[in-house]
């Protein structure tokens, strides 16, 4: 009977509190006939033992050797420490700081989250977090229709080179309000979005324009000339971000004349393991003119009785436990033990960390680059400058080189076929700053020879 | 105890129409709504110049543990807005019926106040409320 | 202190990066002008600040905590270790399927785990919080009236007692919300259900035990009643703790459900999320879920179905494979349990909140359904004391936490006055409810000697009483020091 720490003793003694004879008769207004709960296709139970046998097998078959896959979700060191404290069974094993005077580590924690999170990405606002990335996204565009005030329109103008899951995931959540996307589409020569396209669409009315940056394909957008425009046409700017690339690129609050109005993103590099996708932590930053239209969770510093500092959930009025059906969002969570873990990782990291992963990231990525485009066909696919992502073009399908690699136990990147039809012989590789010189080389060797063999198989 | 001024018109829903001499209308929440609230820490008001329709939605008030639509007690165009509930809100607990009002409308027609509650009437209905 | 308050310029964990490198070929106007104004401390001052604001926190690890409706059982700590093995810490979301079996095979599992204890015949495992799996299970509501081209559903039915977020949902799915009261005895008032139904209905959420801490008799009549007009009946998780292993949802006729494994399946509430909400669904809906989920080929591999498998789902509803390490950890504690564990869940889970319900009663607090069985969790109200002695339930759950236990949820459902929702969990000793009931009853005493003492608590908690509304007027939500 694991976890249920009840002696025969203890149940005698508590049915007779009770005054009833038998656990089963505690059941006795449910009905008979739905009392049936028997279970057929649960195995019986294991020791922890047993258990972590049975799991440590299962993790032993997904062991890969070398891994060049980003695509939003990036590996990168975890600092020892960041795991050990956010362990900590105060952390781990608390719940939503709703009784704030035993809750204070917590609540300042996401305070201190909040800041750090308004200071990279130079916005007024964050919220305590949303579930992920795309959810995020969802949540910004929500928001976005609810906070225009100049605008009627439900339609939005949406990257065409954002994360095609997240797109995905957003037109899931979004459609049943009726909200449509107008997807700008991303130029063939940079994978950058079309400017002129936008002046067709000028006459239209649009809520906001979502922009991703970097872009899926690693690009760097025109940021200042888009939010401009956008700001131009009475649309809020939406900006989906990896954060750590602002370590060293430009902050969203900083585009254009008047930056970005709402910034969301992806912070799992923060200090979160890649682990098949999740927990992850949805991030989720605005101007403070719009700060009531936001959803999900604030922290704000008070102070108490005796005039103490201290910190408290705020704006909870606009929540669904108080405000019901006319709630800004369904949410209730927040990924709070990832915020733990991305509030230490930043911790240790500080400007200079920051700064530094950030810059090796994007260094190595030109190393590869380097490397791989003296493989006789292959090349990179788009013009422009790129964080630490890129688009590389091989003379055959990327399913078949892929593959290859595969079978020494590289993952050598991701098969953008997935994505556009015309990319079929295109991979996007990532490289972050845990890779070394023998790394890339490992790679870039195994790649001419998958190539190679092609090409004699020709 | 609460007060319900006599020369005002209610709404069910908490709000008060006052009728100005030069023939615009001035909505604000009762002294009932501002107590049953709490603190207000935010008032959301409409924009001027927008139209307000008749027992729609016209704004949002807030407290640390509610928030609740304030409907338009008439149809017509905002012409006022409060600028200073933005930054002291707590006035429409010190003073709801004056000093704390929400905005004023030019009403398209004053008829419209005749299915509003007179103050017994409102009274009686907090009074329901309460059981 | 604040960890930026605490920094010096140019002091920093060097042991956690290396040298940056200049970055030479990305235009200017695309680099960050000026530093952010992150923390400057070494790692000692890190990892002592953190360990101290930790030391600041109530936790299941270091407290009872009976918060009524979220299930705070302890948290196996194996289930933890499992979930982060190497293999699956490391494990790409987009890493081909052949170096993803182990976790797959988890993955289906658990599925077929999750089927067994809902009696439904289709899971998805996706949904990343029990507010996300909602929305999955209405937004299928939704896609299959719409694939029948019954379009003039517009109407999500509600019991009053239902958690806020059960309407927030509704709405994010396009539809209307109509509640319908529930009588004196906690249980849907059958009258007013039928006389909200119609051609309008697209469905009913409903929590079953209830918020108000008991079973609804009549649900089977409930449900006849919903499908009778052609509704579906949604069955919110929140309270599947109290019947785990004695009931299923899907014998009580709902056609669909979420599940919140970090309540049930014991997963770690870590402040406030990671949560888990997969969806479970009947035949009807099960083309319908959201993707991607696990299915198994003749060969026993396993692989990902999208939407080439699945053309009517609501589709994706996160980047990946929603919070796959929360997945991980229940499908480890579902093995720890295995069939005869899940089977006492429920019962003492029961056992436990009825005894402390005829502790709490014999000791002279009031409960609010005196006459029910309690299920996995019950209701006191204090409303005779705050009206006698001017404590509130809001002053009784403060004065716990001097007593070193967590607050039960207080103020929910609404329905109550000065409530307190109290849910102790299976995992509880005896001991450990004797020790909260003594609390209680001491703190009544308390009420009537020395009101003040519970009026002003907490006492010794790091801070007395927040001022929530300087909170809210003066918003401080980042801190603007250096």
């Amino acid at each position: 009977m694991p976890f249920v720490p009840h002696t025969k003793t203890d149940e005698r003694v508590m049915l007779d509190a009770i005054g009833v004879g038998s656990i089963e008769a505690l059941f006795d207004e449910i009905p008979a006939e739905l009392r049936n709960g028997q279970l057929v296709e649960t195995p019986t139970g294991l020791s922890e033992m047993s258990m972590l046998r049975v799991m440590s097998e299962r993790a032993n078959q997904d062991v890969i050797g070398l891994s060049f896959l980003g695509a939003g979700a990036y590996e990168h060191h975890i600092p020892s420490a960041v795991w050990d404290l956010a362990s900590r069974g105060e952390f781990l094993t608390a719940y939503t700081p709703y009784q704030a005077e035993a809750s204070q580590g917590t609540l300042q924690l996401i305070y201190e989250f909040q800041t750090m999170m308004c200071r990279l990405t130079a916005m007024d606002v964050s919220n305590a977090s949303v579930y992920d990335g795309a959810t995020a996204m969802a949540e910004a565009i929500l928001m976005a229709v609810r906070a225009n005030k100049k605008s009627k329109s439900k339609r939005l103008l949406c990257a065409g080179n954002i994360h095609p899951h997240y797109l995905e995931a957003c037109r899931s959540i979004v459609s049943n309000q009726n909200i449509e996307f107008e997807v700008i589409p991303y130029r063939d020569d940079t994978g950058t979005l079309d400017l002129e396209y936008l002046d067709t669409r000028l006459s239209e009315d649009f809520a906001a324009m979502v922009i991703a940056y970097p872009n899926f394909f690693g690009g760097l957008e025109e940021v200042d000339h888009l939010t401009d425009w956008a700001h131009e046409n009475s649309m809020l700017v939406v900006g989906v971000v990896n954060p750590m690339a602002l370590g060293i690129l430009g902050p969203p609050g900083e585009w254009g004349e008047q930056g970005a109005d709402i910034v969301v993103g992806e912070a799992q590099p923060f200090g979160i393991p890649i682990a098949s996708g999740g927990p992850y932590l949805g991030y989720m930053c605005c101007k403070k003119t719009i700060v009531r239209q936001m959803p999900g969770r604030i922290i704000g510093r008070t102070i108490d009785l005796d005039g103490r500092e201290g910190f408290a959930l705020t704006l909870q009025a606009r929540e669904q436990h108080i405000r019901r059906a006319k709630a800004t969002s369904n949410i209730c969570t927040n990924q709070g033990l990832l915020v733990t873990a991305a509030t230490i990782y930043l911790s240790l990291l500080g400007d200079n960390g920051i700064h530094a992963v950030a810059s090796r990231c994007h260094t190595n990525m030109m190393l590869l680059l380097d490397k791989l485009t003296q493989i006789p066909g292959v090349r990179l696919r788009f013009d422009g400058p790129v964080f630490h992502e890129a688009v590389v073009q091989l003379p055959t399908s990327a399913k078949t080189i892929l593959q290859k690699v595969a079978a020494e136990n590289i993952l050598g990147g991701y098969d953008l076929v997935e994505v556009d039809e015309g990319l079929s012989d295109c991979m996007l590789c990532c490289v972050t700053e845990t890779k070394n010189d023998e790394d890339l080389s490992v790679l870039t060797s195994a790649l001419a020879k998958a190539i190679g063999g092609h090409s004699a198989d020709l | 105890m609460a007060e319900f001024p006599g020369e005002l018109h209610y709404l069910e829903s908490h709000e008060w129409a006052r009728v100005e001499e030069d023939g615009s209308v001035t909505v604000g929440i009762s002294d009932h709504a501002q107590d049953e609230l709490g603190d207000v820490v935010f008032v959301e008001l409409p924009e001027i110049d927008s139209e307000v329709i008749a027992k729609q939605e016209a704004g949002v008030v807030e407290s640390v543990k509610a928030a609740s639509d304030i409907y338009a007690p008439v149809s017509g165009t905002v012409i006022a807005i409060n600028d200073k509930l933005e930054e002291e809100p707590e006035i429409v607990n010190d003073s709801p019926y004056d000093d704390g009002w929400f905005f004023k409308i030019s009403p398209t027609d004053l008829d419209e106040l005749k299915s509003l509650l007179s103050a017994a009437e409102y009274k009686e209905s907090c009074e329901d409320d309460a059981h | 202190m604040l960890i930026f308050e605490m920094g010096s310029e140019g002091r920093n964990a060097t042991a956690q990066f290396e040298e940056p490198t200049e970055v030479s070929d990305i235009p200017a106007r695309h680099l960050r002008g000026c530093r952010a104004g992150l923390p400057e401390v070494s790692e000692l001052q890190v990892v002592r600040h953190f360990t101290n604001l930790s030391k600041k926190n109530f936790s299941i690890d270091g407290q009872f905590y009976p918060l009524g409706s979220c299930t705070m059982k302890y948290n196996p700590r194996g289930a933890h270790r499992a979930a982060s093995l190497p293999g699956f810490l490391n494990r790409h979301p987009l890493a081909p399927e052949q170096f993803s079996q182990g976790f797959m095979a988890c993955l289906f599992e658990l599925q077929e785990y999750l089927k067994d204890v809902t009696g439904m015949q289709a899971v998805s495992l996706t949904p990343m919080a029990g507010a996300q799996g909602e929305f999955a299970g209405v937004a299928m509501i939704r896609a299959y009236h719409d694939s029948q081209a019954d379009s003039a559903r517009s109407e999500i039915l509600i019991p009053s007692a239902a958690h806020g977020t059960n309407p927030a949902t509704a709405v994010m799915c396009g539809y209307t919300v109509r509640e319908i009261p529930v009588t004196s005895d906690g249980d849907v008032d059958i009258d007013a259900l039928k006389g909200a139904v119609g051609p309008q209905t697209a469905g009913l959420m409903m929590t079953n035990p209830s918020t108000c801490g008991v079973f609804d008799r009549r649900i089977q009549e409930i449900a006849d009643i919903v499908h009778g007009v052609g509704g579906l009946l949604y069955y919110d998780g929140a309270n599947l703790n109290a019947i785990l292993g004695k009931v299923k949802p899907g014998d009580m006729g709902f056609d669909v459900l979420h599940m919140n494994l970090h309540k049930t399946f014991a997963t770690p509430h870590g402040g406030g999320g990671p949560g888990s909400g997969p969806v479970g669904v009947n035949d009807r809906l099960s083309p319908f879920v959201p993707t991607p989920v696990v299915q198994r080929r003749d060969d026993g591999t396993y692989f990902w179905a999208d939407r080439d498998q699945l053309p009517l789902s609501i589709g994706r509803l996160s980047a990946f494979m929603g919070n796959a390490g929360i997945l991980l950890r229940a499908y480890a504690y579902a093995r720890l349990l295995g069939r005869e564990g899940i089977h006492r869940v429920g019962e003492y889970a029961t056992l436990n909140a009825n005894y402390m319900a005829a502790r709490l009663a014999e000791a002279g607090f009031q409960l609010a359904y005196p006459n029910r069985r309690a299920t996995h969790e019950f209701i006191v109200t204090l409303a005779k004391e705050a009206k006698e002695l001017n404590v509130t339930a809001m002053d009784v759950a403060k004065r716990l936490l001097d007593y070193g236990y967590h607050a039960p949820t207080t103020y929910f459902p609404l329905l109550i006055a000065e409530c307190l929702l109290i849910e102790p969990t299976e995992t509880e000793s005896r001991e450990e409810i004797d020790g909260f009931v003594d609390a209680m009853i001491s703190i009544l005493e308390e009420a009537h000697r020395t009101p003040e003492l519970v009026s002003a608590a907490p006492h010794t908690m790091p801070v007395k009483r927040l001022d929530d509304v300087k909170a809210a007027r003066d918003l401080d939500l980042a801190f603007e020091g250096s």
